[in-house]
C-alpha cells in the first residue's frame, strides 16, 4: 500500500476568460511522497494545485481522491490542507487560535486542542510564541504557523503554493530541510509549488516540470537532471549548453562542425535535434587534443568553480563550469565524452 | 516669524470655533437676548427637558438615525462585498453610479423621494423618512467598507475554506473581523448624516415625524429659543467626548504595538 494513488487528475482543461491555463493534464499523485510542480511563472502549477485544493473547477475532466470523483465536492469538504502563498494567516487571531482554527470547527475539546497545538507547535519550532499576534511575527515565523495551522488537522495530503518564496536565501534553505524533515515525520504527501529548480531537485521524490500548461516530464530528481526529455526541461533544470545538431544515424550525431559519437538512438536519419550537454561536462585542454577549438571569451569566479566563456570557430558560445583558471583570450580545446551528450527531438516537432 | 504663524493659527481655530463658544456661552444667558449676557443661569436647560416638541424631535431624530443607519450598514457591506467581487469594468461603473447621490445636492434629493413616495402613494412619515436616510447612508458604508476589502488578502478566506469553515463560517470568522473597522466608521458617519440632514428629512417627514433640524428650523423662523442653544450645547459636548474617547484609545493601541515592536527588536 505504500505506493498506492491518493490524487489523479483525469484529462484536466482549464481556462480563464477564453485562454487556456492547463491542458489536458493528467496525473497521479502516489501517497507518502514529496512531489514538486515545478515550472516558469504562469505555467498552470498554482492553478493544478488549486484544482486539488478545491478553489478552481475545471472546464473539463475529473478530480480523484483515493478513488473517489471530488470535482463537486467544496474545499472546506476536501481531505487536505494548504499552506497559501504569503501564509495568510487570519489577523484577528493570536498564533494559538490560528493553529487551533480547524479543530475548533470540527468543536473538538478543548483539552485535546491544547494537547495537539502543542504538538504542532514543537514541530515547527514554535514553542513559546503561542501568545503572539501573528501580524508582529517575521516571515519565517509567520510560515511556520501556517504550515502548523494546516497540518493540526490530519489532512492525507498538504498543499504547498510557492511557500518559500517570500523568505531570503539562508532562511529558505533552513525551510526546505525542515519541511523535508517535517514530511519524513509526518508522512504526509505534500505537493509542492515552485519555480526554483534547485528547491524541487532538493527536496522532491517526484518532480513533475511543467509549461504552458502541459507537463513536460515527471520523474525523479536525478532523471530530470540527468535525462531531461527536451530542450525546455534542460534548460530549466540546471544550465545548459543547447546546440542545434543533425542525428546521422543511430549514435552519431553532427553539430559545432564535426561528427561526435553519442549513446542515442532510434532517431531519423538526419533529423535536425536539440544537443544539449551540460556546462560541468565540457573539459578544457590544449587546443590540439579538444574535438572543439576556440577562445576564452570571460570567466566569472562562482565560488566552488569558475564560469567560462568559450567561442568555438563557429561563433558558438559554450559555457563551462571549471575548477580551474583560464585566461580569457587563450586558445583552447574542449571535448566531451560520448555519455554526457543529450540529444532531443526538436521541440516544434513535439507539438506537432 | 514665529509670532505670525501661531497668530494664523490662532485666527483659524477661532474661526472654527467662535461660533460654537458664542452658543455656548448664551446657552447658560439669563436674559433672553442675543447681544447681551446679563446673568448665569441652568433655567435653558431646565426647560429643554421639560419641552416636549424638542424632545421628541430629538427621540425622532435618534430613532431614525439608528434605524436606517443600521438598515445602512447591512445593504451597504453586502453591496461592498458584491461589487468587491466584480471584475474591474464593472466595478467602475458601479462606483460612479454609487457616488453620484453623495455629490447630488440634498435639496435634489429630498424633492426626487418626496416625488416618488408621492408617486407609488406613500403615505409620509417615519417609513419615507428612514427610507429616505437608508438612501444616503448606502453610499456612505459601501465607501468605508470597500477598501477594508481591498486590503484583504483573498487567500484569508480561501484558508478558511481550506480549514473546514463553509462560506457563511468563513465570513463570519474571518472576513468580518477584518471589515468590521470599515463597518463601524461606516455606521457612525451614517448616524452623523442622519443628525445633521435637514434638506432631505424636511421633504420626506410628516408632522408626526420631523426630526430635529425641522422642528429647529420651524422655530428659528419665529426666534431662536435659548433652549436650542442648551440642546446644542449638550450634542456638542456629547460628541466632543466620543472623539476624545476614539483617540485615547487608538492612542493607547499604537503605544502596545510600538512597545512590542521595540521588545521584538531585543529578541
Amino acid at each position: 500500500m505504500e505506493n498506492s494513488t491518493i490524487i489523479s487528475l483525469k484529462d484536466i482543461v482549464v481556462e480563464f476568460d477564453g485562454e487556456s491555463v492547463l491542458r489536458h493534464i493528467n496525473l497521479d499523485i502516489r501517497n507518502h511522497e514529496f512531489v514538486t510542480l515545478l515550472g516558469p511563472s504562469g505555467c498552470g502549477k498554482t492553478t493544478t494545485l488549486r484544482i486539488i485544493g478545491g478553489f478552481v473547477n475545471p472546464k473539463s475532466g475529473d478530480v480523484f481522491f483515493d478513488g473517489k470523483r471530488i470535482n463537486d465536492l467544496p474545499p472546506y469538504k476536501r481531505e487536505v490542507n494548504t499552506v497559501f502563498q504569503k501564509y495568510a494567516l487570519f489577523p484577528n487571531l493570536n498564533v494559538y487560535e490560528n493553529i487551533a482554527f480547524g479543530l475548533r470547527l470540527k468543536k473538538v475539546p478543548d483539552e485535546e486542542i491544547r494537547e495537539r497545538v502543542f504538538e504542532m507547535l514543537d514541530l515547527v519550532n514554535m514553542r513559546g510564541y503561542e501568545r503572539r499576534d501573528v501580524n508582529l511575527l517575521s516571515g519565517g515565523q509567520q510560515q511556520r504557523v501556517a504550515i502548523a495551522r494546516a497540518l493540526i488537522n490530519k489532512p492525507q495530503v498538504l498543499l504547498l503554493d510557492e511557500p518559500l518564496g517570500a523568505l531570503d536565501l539562508k532562511l529558505r534553505k533552513e525551510m526546505q530541510i525542515e519541511l523535508k524533515k517535517i514530511q519524513r515525520e509526518t508522512k504526509i504527501t505534500f505537493i509542492y509549488v515552485t519555480h526554483d529548480q534547485e528547491e524541487a531537485l532538493t527536496m522532491s521524490d517526484t518532480v513533475i516540470v511543467m509549461r504552458d500548461g502541459e507537463i513536460q516530464q515527471i520523474g525523479t530528481p536525478i532523471d530530470i537532471y540527468n535525462e531531461p526529455i527536451n530542450a525546455f526541461v534542460a534548460d530549466f533544470i540546471g544550465e545548459s549548453n543547447i546546440i542545434d545538431g543533425v542525428m546521422k544515424k543511430d549514435y552519431l550525431v553532427n553539430f559545432a562542425g564535426r561528427d561526435f559519437d553519442c549513446v542515442d538512438f532510434g532517431f531519423e536519419e538526419n533529423e535536425n535535434v536539440d544537443v544539449v550537454i551540460r556546462p560541468e561536462d565540457i573539459k578544457i585542454s590544449e587546443p590540439e587534443k579538444g574535438q572543439i577549438t576556440g577562445k576564452v571569451e570571460s570567466i566569472i569566479f562562482k565560488g566552488v568553480h569558475y564560469e567560462i566563456v568559450v567561442i568555438d570557430t563557429n561563433g558558438f558560445n559554450w559555457k563551462i563550469h571549471s575548477t580551474l583558471y583560464e585566461e580569457p583570450g587563450r586558445e583552447v580545446g574542449l571535448s566531451v565524452i560520448p555519455d554526457d551528450i543529450h540529444i532531443m527531438h526538436k521541440m516544434a516537432e513535439e507539438e506537432k | 516669524m514665529k509670532f505670525l504663524s501661531k497668530f494664523y493659527v490662532g485666527i483659524i481655530y477661532a474661526f472654527l470655533y467662535l461660533p460654537i463658544a458664542v452658543l455656548i456661552v448664551f446657552s447658560f444667558n439669563d436674559a433672553k437676548s442675543r447681544t447681551v449676557f446679563t446673568d448665569f443661569t441652568f433655567k435653558w436647560y431646565e426647560k429643554l427637558f421639560t419641552n416636549d416638541i424638542i424632545l421628541g424631535a430629538f427621540a425622532n431624530t435618534l430613532f431614525v438615525a439608528l434605524v436606517a443607519g443600521i438598515c445602512a450598514v447591512v445593504l451597504g457591506t453586502l453591496a461592498a462585498i458584491g461589487i468587491n467581487a466584480m471584475n474591474q469594468k464593472l466595478q467602475g461603473l458601479l462606483l460612479n453610479v454609487t457616488y453620484l447621490p453623495m455629490i447630488n445636492p440634498d435639496i435634489i434629493t429630498g424633492v426626487s423621494l418626496m416625488l416618488l413616495f408621492v408617486f407609488i402613494r406613500m403615505e409620509l412619515g417615519f417609513t419615507s423618512l428612514i427610507l429616505a436616510h437608508i438612501t444616503f447612508n448606502v453610499p456612505i458604508v459601501i465607501f468605508n467598507v470597500l477598501p477594508k476589502l481591498r486590503q484583504l488578502d483573498r487567500n484569508i478566506y480561501n484558508a478558511a475554506l481550506d480549514l473546514g469553515c463553509n462560506p457563511a463560517q468563513a465570513f463570519r470568522k474571518v472576513v468580518l473581523p477584518e471589515i468590521m473597522p470599515g463597518i463601524a466608521a461606516g455606521f457612525l458617519l451614517s448616524i452623523t448624516y442622519s443628525f445633521d440632514d435637514f434638506a432631505v428629512s424636511f421633504f420626506t417627514s410628516a408632522a408626526d415625524s420631523q426630526t430635529l433640524s425641522v422642528v429647529i428650523y420651524s422655530m428659528v423662523r419665529m426666534k431662536v429659543s435659548p433652549e436650542i442653544n442648551a440642546l446644542s450645547t449638550i450634542m456638542f459636548v456629547v460628541v466632543l467626548l466620543v472623539l476624545l474617547l476614539v483617540n485615547i484609545n487608538d492612542a493607547r493601541k499604537e503605544k502596545k504595538i510600538r512597545q512590542r515592536n521595540i521588545l521584538e527588536g531585543e529578541v
